[in-house]
């Protein structure tokens, strides 16, 4: 028998007042949604594989939420994962993973989908099925079982993640879960089998089935070619994308416990036009697609009324490009002023422009001023195509620190190809410079705070050929900056390259993975994104259960004609572009931002119906002016 | 205008701590659109003043907020206005208006009443509260400072039960700055774990 809610309740009674941050257990927010759960014909959890605190702040899941409970005949509750304490007392109790609006135990849903915006989620994915008393391999599961879904931008590479998941979204998820939804429901009225589930899936665009996939691989392992199993899968599976974003939700949840973003978030703008040669998001999340002022505005007006929260956060992935960006930041404080908002405004160029924008935001209650060079030479600049000049960002440091700034945070990535020792010194050099403008500026009161992360070389990107620096190259980088910048005023982040590797390997990893993913787990690794969880030991460990050598993954470099585990992932970006920047990063050459000049990098061809039908300036992509037909031979 | 709004903090809201439930007053506030007045300085904060810390997972239905508003409105139109926008697990009770420069509510607390619940039959209960109630010192030990947790308490009494169901223990401890007599200590001090009791507090008594 399952157990019900009202137990799961009796038993919550009892030990929620011996965990720490009991908050994260109870539900009953103000916004959330409770439907009558025996009326509802199609139930789904929303799963954000990470603590309470973190995935409250996820757009997505909101997003989704929001979505799903607004037709009438579906329900989206959500759950999270328990921390260690919290995880061992449900367990000794007897306490499956349950949706915190109607405490219903997961495996009663119909559906049950997982946000997987990064890869160090997934050992807490094969937890929560645990936990839910759920199979953890998709091929144990049958029609008592809830279908399994994931999505997020980790899912552009999906296949570390195969054995576990019935069937992958791949993109934006705002249509195709209406989509599935349908499609679960077909199949429960057609009274069919299990099996016949994942059929009816697979030709839904954009959704990724793997068991009707099948990968074969040459002697070396890399892969020698993908089949589709069944005639309806899409191969390639291409992404999915709104040809207009739909109006943001406003009915956030306003947790009654502190969680890393206390805000309204607003996604001004989806994509990016920058074509910085590392970034995945820059990437897959083509085209770019933007709102009017005026709908944001609407929407703050909602939002703020629905949850009072007390600070905005205006997202995309470059807010200085986004085109109405001073009128938006005008119309925003005038129409909140004297109302003590606050209002972060992330990702801005390095140009005096921003520092111009922030300084009218100044009213808000602000924390430092965030800035991302990334690297500190010209020459590394050109590779990873950020150009930025050293004159443009020490201009830009000393604007911020004479008007008013006592602490900039700069970003900088190390272990970008072809990094010498001699670009990770020029970073030393050029935050001396960036510390002595403040001082010059302020004196003492200059603060500077330095985020270093490493560099992964991340599928569907121009850098998906490259190797990754091994952990003694990072640690070498690291200790130089550690040494070279001991200052007061210095405050020096960076990350365990050992986390990094994990990162690698599961971003570049192949069907083989999986199994590493179920071992390490076993071997008890979960909350892997955590420093103080994280159990590398486990993962080597796992690797050698399975008889894999990691540094297939990320220690060597691929030839061009290489076919890669998620080649049959279609991000609308042609690889044949990627090669081209590939080619040119090598020749330390750039290219300019494409609203300026239109490199063909493939979305156009791929989209060109949907832009079609949606012309004029919500896409930043050139218009597609020729008739449907010849388009989709030219595309061909 | 300076309001005092007496209120429940039940459910979920029961496991939001002191820090958390300012919060979601600012929030309550901020939804209501009533202005709200905020501290002056680089961090402006809201003027919002709680009488008394619940501990987290007890739940009261006589807490009290002191709060300051930038307008002048008939107080009716006020407790509407907010009572259309409070979150589960808060009710409102009562409000009235304060005189503007009267003491902190804080200060002028002196002791609390809570009803504790027994969620588990525990046969010799009634020794064990025995064993308290005739001890003339309870010694013990809080952050490292020997205090007298029977000096703390100044009542304590079953209530009567009717027809069955779990056992209920009033009592009424100290609340006064550095003297504040905590309810799972005493559970302590009686050999109960103190997550098979369920804590309300019920009274809170202010120097006239």
């Amino acid at each position: 028998m399952v157990i019900t809610p009202a137990e799961i309740q009796t038993k919550l009674e009892r030990i929620l007042p011996t965990v720490q941050k009991p908050g994260r257990y109870t539900g009953g927010e103000l916004n959330q949604v409770v439907k009558d759960w025996d009326s509802i014909e199609t139930r789904l959890a929303l799963v954000f594989p990470d603590i309470y605190d973190i995935g409250m702040s996820n757009l997505g899941l909101a997003i989704l939420y929001e979505l799903i409970n607004h037709r009438s005949d579906a329900l989206a509750e959500r759950a999270y994962i328990p921390w260690i304490d919290m995880e061992a007392a449900m367990r000794r109790a007897g306490i499956p993973l349950y949706s915190l609006e109607s405490k219903q135990p997961l495996s009663k849903f119909n559906i049950v989908g997982f946000s997987l915006p990064y890869e160090t989620l997934y050992t807490n994915v094969l937890n929560a099925l645990d936990l839910a008393g759920i199979p953890i391999y998709s091929n144990e599961r049958d029609e008592t079982h809830p279908l399994i879904i994931a999505g997020g931008h980790a899912t552009f590479n999906p296949e570390p993640m195969y054995s576990f998941v019935d069937a992958f979204v791949i993109g934006e998820g705002e249509q195709v879960i209406y989509e599935i939804i349908d499609a679960y429901q077909e199949w429960k009225r057609s009274k069919s089998n299990r099996q016949d589930l994942p059929n009816n899936l697979a030709s839904i665009p954009g959704v990724y089935v793997p068991s009707l996939y099948r990968v074969n691989y040459k002697l070396d392992y890399t892969v020698d070619q993908i089949e589709k199993l069944d005639d309806r899968a899409n191969l390639p599976i291409r992404k999915r994308i709104l040809p207009h974003l739909p109006p943001p939700p406003t009915h956030f949840i306003v947790p009654n416990i502190e969680t890393v973003h206390n805000r309204i978030p607003v996604e001004i703008m989806r994509g990016c036009t920058r074509g910085c040669r590392f970034c995945h998001a820059g990437m897959v999340s083509r085209p770019v697609r933007e709102r009017s002022v005026t709908e944001i505005i609407q929407a703050l007006d909602e939002a703020l009324g629905n949850t009072g929260f007390e600070e905005i956060g205006l997202l995309s992935l470059s807010s200085s490009d986004y085109t109405h960006i001073t009128e938006l930041v005008k119309a925003i404080t005038e129409r909140y002023y004297g109302i003590h908002l606050g209002i972060s405004l992330p990702s801005l160029r390095i140009d005096t422009f921003s520092v111009d924008l922030m300084d009218l935001l100044k009213d808000s209650r602000h924390g430092g001023f965030t800035l991302a060079p990334e690297a500190a030479t010209e020459h590394m600049r050109n590779i990873i195509n950020k150009p930025v000049s050293t004159a443009q960002l020490l201009d830009t440091v000393k604007q911020i620190y004479s008007r008013g700034w006592t602490t900039i945070k700069l970003y900088f990535m190390i272990g970008h190809p072809d990094e010498t020792l001699e670009d990770v010194k020029a970073i030393v050099d050029l935050c001396k410079a960036v510390l002595a403008q403040g001082h010059r500026a302020i004196g003492h009161r200059a603060k500077l705070n330095l985020g270093i992360s490493t560099f992964i070389p991340k599928p569907h990107t121009p850098f998906q050929w490259m190797s990754c620096d091994t952990v003694e190259q990072i640690q070498a980088k690291q200790e130089i900056l550690k040494q070279e910048l001991r200052h007061r005023d210095i405050k020096l982040t960076w990350t365990d390259p050992k986390v990094t590797l994990l990162e690698a390997w599961l971003s570049r990893g192949d069907r083989r993975l999986a199994d590493v993913v179920f071992r390490a787990w076993q071997n008890g690794a979960k909350f892997d994104a955590w420093q103080d969880q994280y159990n590398f030991d486990a993962w080597i460990q796992a690797f050698s259960d399975c008889h894999i050598d990691p540094s297939f993954y990320t220690h060597r470099n691929r030839t061009l004609d290489e076919a890669f585990p998620w080649d049959h992932i279609n991000t609308g970006v042609r690889k044949k572009y990627l090669v081209k920047d590939f080619q040119l990063s090598q020749d330390f050459k750039t290219r300019s931002d494409c609203r300026l000049q239109c490199f063909a990098c493939g979305i156009l061809p791929t989209f060109a119906d949907l832009r079609r039908v949606n012309p004029g300036e919500s896409w930043t992509c050139p218009e597609v002016k020729s008739p449907m037909k010849e388009v989709a031979n030219k595309s061909l | 205008m300076r309001i005092r709004i007496t209120f429940s903090k039940t459910d979920a809201m029961r496991y939001t701590g002191h820090l958390d439930l300012f919060r979601s007053w600012e929030r309550t506030f901020r939804r209501s659109g009533l202005p709200l007045a905020y501290s002056q300085g680089f961090h402006p904060q809201p003027r919002l003043n709680l009488a008394c810390a619940l501990p987290l997972g007890f739940t009261s239905e006589c807490e009290l907020l002191d709060a300051w508003l930038e307008c002048t409105k008939p107080l009716q139109q006020i407790q509407q206005t907010i009572e259309a926008v409070l979150p589960p697990g808060l009710v409102i009770h009562g409000m009235e208006i304060i005189n503007i420069q009267g003491p902190a509510l804080q200060t002028q607390v002196t002791s609390v009443v809570y009803v504790i619940t027994f969620l588990d039959d525990i046969p010799d209960l009634d020794e064990r509260l025995q064993r308290i109630t005739s001890s003339e010192h309870l010694p013990r030990l809080r952050r490292n400072k020997s205090y007298d947790l029977r000096a703390l308490i100044e009542e304590m009494a079953f209530i009567p039960l009717h027809e069955g169901g779990n056992r209920k223990l009033r009592i009424q401890v100290s609340a006064r700055e550095s003297a504040t007599g905590r309810p799972e200590e005493l559970l302590d001090e009686m050999g109960i774990e103190f997550e098979t009791t369920r804590i309300h507090r019920e009274k809170i008594f202010f120097q006239s």
